[in-house]
């Protein structure tokens, strides 16, 4: 089933998140963590996208607006092949193209600047809008943090988004991810300026709603499904854990901008992997690349 | 050639080129009545998106429509366009998206609406981020050359126009040259150097000037950024005396520009004439007049600077 294998391809970039946020010693675990199963959604099966041709002018786009979790679309952009995997540890390093937030202009693939929260639907919405103009068969999806929407310019592109084009090039390709991890840097996002009822909100706005559980991926399949035989834009709400993946990171503002220490990122492989603890040097016997990664990772720590 | 504003040349300019770039597309924030391209709309309502009066989504939606290949103009006043500075820093300047963002009632001259409508600080902002060059034109005949260079130059640039008329000052034939400024007017005493509305007040500052035997050389510069050093410097080394004049605040925009150039290549004793403070409503030749920008007061100014 689909689902087993994007299951694997989803724990196997979380590894990768770690393990780029360890080397680089800073960035931002929890957001990656809670939209990385959305993005292995998107870019194992649902994209119409060629890595090695990032500027096929009739590639799907996605505009990751949340740019503070790039390292999740690093990831999944080094797994689906636009650069090697080993370039990954040069996240946020001096020269490298993995800029700390995404910099079209550093890497083939990345669609956008973002990261400055808010911008991303509006520039959505004109890539839709483009396509649409010169009838090209590509989809725009965008994915937007909980606390981004508390942005005004989001609003002004929600209001934009439902009659711009219309009819004769109404945005009949453009899906939009909400990653409702419910946290953002301060604290709960309910604590600091509660968005809901956010379903609410957008309806009232003109969108069509889905509202799923952003971990499932039979969930977030069919939202897509539907979102591309929906009339006109549509957003799904999906539900996610901040930190998703490690215990120690989950629901926890803490882990929102923090990157993990070498020993706290080898426990935190370790509970990607499912591995209790009692089983972990068993495991990283039979498991010679998880052993090369746990020394990776520990030789950072001895320096 | 009768005087013209820059926004109206500029809306003429674009429907002329539209017919042969179908990439042209333009987005207004309920101000295309204003900006001028009312007129584009009704050609080719297909391209032409009003997006209300929500300028940071235009802005971005621009830069959009520009990653599909469209070459998007995005258009309001001065003050508010820019005022969404960071949405052109980052999903334009940053993004490196082919959008071409116009500021129109630029400065003062604009005159009864008052400060909260005056482009003042446009230059400043915009002259601060990088890969983003800043024209602003003097007249009918350099708008429509700046608008066509604009269209084929691969880039953001930020266009700054005006609501007022302006007089013609460039010569029948002229050729608009990115980074090149024009000589309108040689002179051996002091040069004076315009953009935009001002240009035709240092002509005019230049002639009341001659009368009392002081050689004023005039330069329109156009080119805000990139300055064009070589006239820059070729002109202060044979006056020894620069002075700037624009609507604009006294601080970031020409005047600050060639402040700097000078500066580090040919220190020059120089005066920056420019808006000081917030603007106030008035007539724009009463307000030209308080803040010194019009002949009278630019001739003044640089009869007191070289001590005649």
């Amino acid at each position: 089933m689909a689902d087993a294998r994007l299951e694997t391809i989803a724990r196997e970039c979380r590894v990768q998140i770690i393990r780029m946020l360890t080397h680089a010693g800073s960035g931002h675990p929890g957001g990656s963590l809670s939209v990385i199963d959305v993005l292995t959604a998107l870019f194992f099966g649902r994209l119409r996208h060629d890595p090695r041709r990032p500027d096929w002018p009739d590639r799907d786009r996605v505009v990751l607006s949340k740019g503070h979790a790039v390292p999740a679309l690093y990831a999944v952009m080094a797994k689906t092949g636009y650069f090697p995997e080993s370039r990954l540890v040069t996240l946020r390093k001096l020269g490298s193209p993995l800029q700390g937030h995404p910099d079209r202009t550093a890497l083939p693939g990345i669609e956008a600047a973002t990261g400055s929260l808010g911008q991303g639907l509006s520039i959505s919405l004109g890539l839709a809008l483009g396509l649409r103009l010169r009838q090209a068969p590509a989809r725009v999806y965008c994915i937007l943090g909980d606390g981004e929407i508390q942005e005004g310019q989001v609003w002004e592109a929600a209001m934009a988004a439902p009659k711009l084009g219309g009819p004769a090039h109404g945005l009949d390709n453009l899906t939009v991810v909400l990653d409702y991890n419910k946290i953002q840097l301060d604290n709960f996002v309910a604590k600091i300026l509660d968005l809901e009822p956010v379903l609410a909100k957008w309806q009232a706005f003109g969108w069509s709603v889905l509202e799923i559980d952003g971990h499932d991926f039979e969930q977030i399949n069919k939202a897509l499904d539907q979102a591309e035989a929906t009339v006109g834009p549509v957003i799904v709400v999906a539900h996610t854990v901040k930190g998703r993946g490690v215990s120690f990171m989950e629901n926890d503002p803490e882990w929102h901008g923090k990157a993990p220490k070498p020993a706290e990122a080898i426990r935190a492989i370790r509970d990607i992997l499912g591995v209790p603890e009692a089983e972990w040097s068993g495991h990283l016997a039979r498991h010679p690349e998880t052993k090369a990664l746990a020394d990776e990772l520990a030789a950072l720590g001895a320096k | 050639m009768p005087a013209k504003a820059s926004r109206a040349a500029f809306g003429e300019a674009l429907l002329e080129l539209a017919a042969k770039d179908d990439r042209i597309v333009t987005l207004d924030a309920d101000l295309s009545k204003s900006t001028m391209t009312a007129a584009f709309a009704r050609a080719y309502p297909g391209r032409a998106f009003n997006l209300g009066i929500a300028e940071s989504n235009m802005v971005g939606l621009g830069a959009g429509l520009a990653l599909t290949g469209k070459i998007p103009f995005v258009c309001s006043f001065a003050c508010f366009v820019v005022g969404r500075f960071e949405t052109i820093r980052i999903s334009v300047a940053y993004t490196n998206a082919n959008v071409k963002i116009v500021g129109t009632h630029a400065g003062i001259a604009i005159g009864e609406d008052g400060y909260s409508q005056m482009g003042l600080e446009d230059i400043a902002c915009m002259r601060a981020l990088p890969n983003v060059p800043v024209v602003q034109p003097a007249d009918e005949l350099e708008t429509r050359q700046a608008i066509a260079w604009a269209v084929e130059h691969e880039g953001p640039v930020y266009l700054r126009l005006t609501r007022q008329n302006l007089e013609p000052v460039c010569p029948v034939g002229y050729r608009f040259r990115f980074g090149g400024w024009l000589v309108l007017r040689p002179g051996t005493d002091v040069t004076l150097i315009g953009t935009g509305g001002t240009v035709f007040n240092c002509l005019e500052a230049a002639k009341l000037l001659a009368a009392e035997g002081v050689s004023a050389e005039v330069i329109d510069a156009a080119c805000i950024k990139p300055l064009d050093e070589e006239s820059l410097l070729a002109s202060a080394g044979k006056t020894g005396h620069v002075v700037t004049a624009e609507d604009h605040s006294i601080a970031g925009g020409l005047g600050g520009a060639v402040a700097e150039a000078l500066g580090e290549a040919l220190p020059t004793p120089m005066r920056r004439l420019g808006v000081q403070g917030f603007g106030e409503s008035g007539d724009a030749k009463g307000l030209y007049a308080k803040h010194g920008l019009d002949p009278a007061g630019i001739a003044g100014s640089v009869r007191k600077f070289l001590n005649r």
